[in-house]
């Protein structure tokens, strides 16, 4: 029998984060679509803008992008904290 | 909203986050090379992970209510033994590898005697915490001591005396199991006293398995960089398409002694006699040729040329080659490197036509930073210089059995001492 070492290192803990409040109704309100910059992800996000005019123009739809890939965009999430109502990010490869 | 074949990876992320009910809809794989009218259908279409019409998933993701367990998120404590439970050394191995703790070839296990031994290589303490590794940037950062480090090694093969370099790797912050869709590898190259005290070979064969240091270094990186960072398991923490064999084992000694040009890590601001490891991330592309011949220049701008733009180019010359290239005037590493920079051409319109060019540069191009943003105003037919002279770089190595060279894609990703870690 052998005793042998674990060879994994050390995770950080895990901490709980709330949701976002979800909203009652979607009329009215400005949805930030935020382009994530992978290739094509614009050609994806206006197609879903479209969507949004024709089957609900009752929302305020608002494409959004970071300066940056990868980064967190200070100043893009500030603005849409400041008039945006909800945010869809997106797209993968 | 992702691609589906990344629902694993989403749903570990959300829970790293302590958002584990995180709300997430699905559109097919792939979204790149996808017509807006496919992209459309994407959005009409069904989720395929959940079965359900993709703007429902959306739809409800924004407006259903949340419950108790979305108030708070998740928290909890995760934690690692130093030791596994006692056994047979092939019931042990058999869960190493059940667990992806391996590269899939047989390891030494770390006993206690085999990982004491190993950090005898090192003055440093066994529980001082040398870095932190993760496997891509969003991902959480795991951290590791120089214990940690040492049951890699040991697993690996390597001697004590290699210790010091396998440190300095581990301390870099670059992983060597990138979790990118690229499937990246790292290429290490090593300079200064250390190479001859441990008997790195830089001659014959020396980006094969023919020496010891250099194989289990290499391995040594890679295990550590997986076990670490939290794992490197495919459709998990690992999400390369193709893979890359270069990821068992990729370093090389440069052979300074026999090069005429200047070392690798005293280009970079390092002494002569310091102990460095420089860590080049790619291993993407592999172009090879002879040379100088007399169709030399024709051949590299092919070479150069043929290369995925986005991913810098590391040649390896044998010191054959680099006798020549000085014999055509070329006396210093950075006239060749001029060279080839002046030399590396593409149309504008073929440069921005690269997924991940337009991924990683338009967003620099776009906010006007250079060279991207001249790039970017180029007209599409125009050729444009593809790689600046910081981004290539030049090594001797190789057995003088021949003029051979290799040009591996390879970005210089940080530049670190090992001396540091004796």
């Amino acid at each position: 029998m052998l005793t042998v070492h674990d060879p994994r290192g050390y995770p950080p803990k895990v901490v709980g984060k709330r949701l976002a409040p979800r909203l009652s109704s979607l009329d009215g309100k400005t949805v930030y679509l935020v382009d994530c910059l992978f290739d094509n992800t614009d050609v994806f996000m206006e197609q879903l803008r479209q969507w949004f005019a024709q089957h609900l123009p009752a929302v305020n739809t608002r494409i959004a992008r970071p300066k940056e890939t990868w980064s967190d965009d200070a100043q893009m999430r500030a603005a849409i904290a400041a008039d945006g109502d909800a945010a869809i990010l997106g797209v993968g490869l | 909203m992702h691609t589906h074949v990344f629902k694993r990876l989403c749903n570990a992320t959300a829970l790293a986050m302590g958002m584990p009910r995180l709300r997430q809809a699905y559109v097919p794989q792939p979204v790149v090379d996808r017509s807006a009218a496919d992209l459309r259908a994407y959005i009409e279409g069904q989720d395929p992970i959940s079965k359900r019409p993709f703007m429902q998933e959306v739809l409800d993701g924004l407006l259903s209510p949340l419950e108790d367990a979305d108030l708070h998120g998740l928290s909890f404590e995760r934690t690692t033994p130093r030791l596994v439970e006692a056994d047979t050394e092939d019931n042990l191995q058999r869960l190493f590898e059940q667990n992806c703790w391996t590269d899939m070839l047989p390891v030494v296990l770390p006993t206690e005697a085999r990982v004491e031994a190993m950090l005898e290589g090192t003055s440093h303490p066994p529980d001082k915490v040398v870095g932190r590794l993760r496997p891509t940037a969003f991902r959480e950062y795991w951290e590791f001591t120089v214990e940690k480090v040492a049951v890699n090694a040991v697993m690996a093969g390597a001697r004590p005396e290699y210790f010091p370099v396998i440190l300095a790797l581990a301390s870099s912050g670059i992983s060597a199991r990138s979790s990118s869709t690229n499937s990246f590898a790292t290429i290490t190259v090593v300079n200064g006293p250390i190479r001859k005290e441990i008997a790195m070979h830089d001659g014959i064969g020396v980006m094969g398995p023919y020496n010891h240091a250099n194989a289990t270094i290499g391995r040594a990186y890679g295990l550590l960089s997986q076990n670490l960072q939290g794992g490197s398991v495919p459709d998990d923490t690992y999400m390369g398409s193709l893979g890359n064999w270069l990821a068992y084992t990729a370093v090389l000694p440069e052979a300074e002694e026999r090069s005429p040009w200047q070392p690798l890590h005293v280009q970079k601001g390092f002494k002569p006699t310091d102990s460095v490891a420089s860590i080049f991330f790619g291993g993407w592309y592999t172009h090879a040729g002879y040379g100088p011949r007399a169709t030399w220049q024709e051949k590299m701008r092919r070479s150069l040329a043929a290369v995925e733009q986005y991913s810098q180019p590391l040649f390896v010359m044998d010191p054959i080659v680099a006798r020549g290239f000085v014999d055509l005037g070329f006396d210093t590493k950075e006239k060749l490197i001029a060279w080839c920079a002046d030399n590396a051409l593409m149309t504008a319109r073929e440069y921005w036509d690269n997924q991940w060019i337009q991924y990683l540069m338009r967003p620099r191009a776009v906010a006007g930073v250079e060279p991207y943003a001249s790039r970017l105003k180029a007209d599409p037919d125009q050729a444009i210089k593809i790689f600046e002279p910081s981004e290539i770089n030049i090594v001797v190595a190789g057995g003088e059995t021949q003029g051979a060279w290799k040009m591996i894609s390879g970005s210089l990703r940080a530049t670190v001492s090992i001396d540091a870690w004796r």
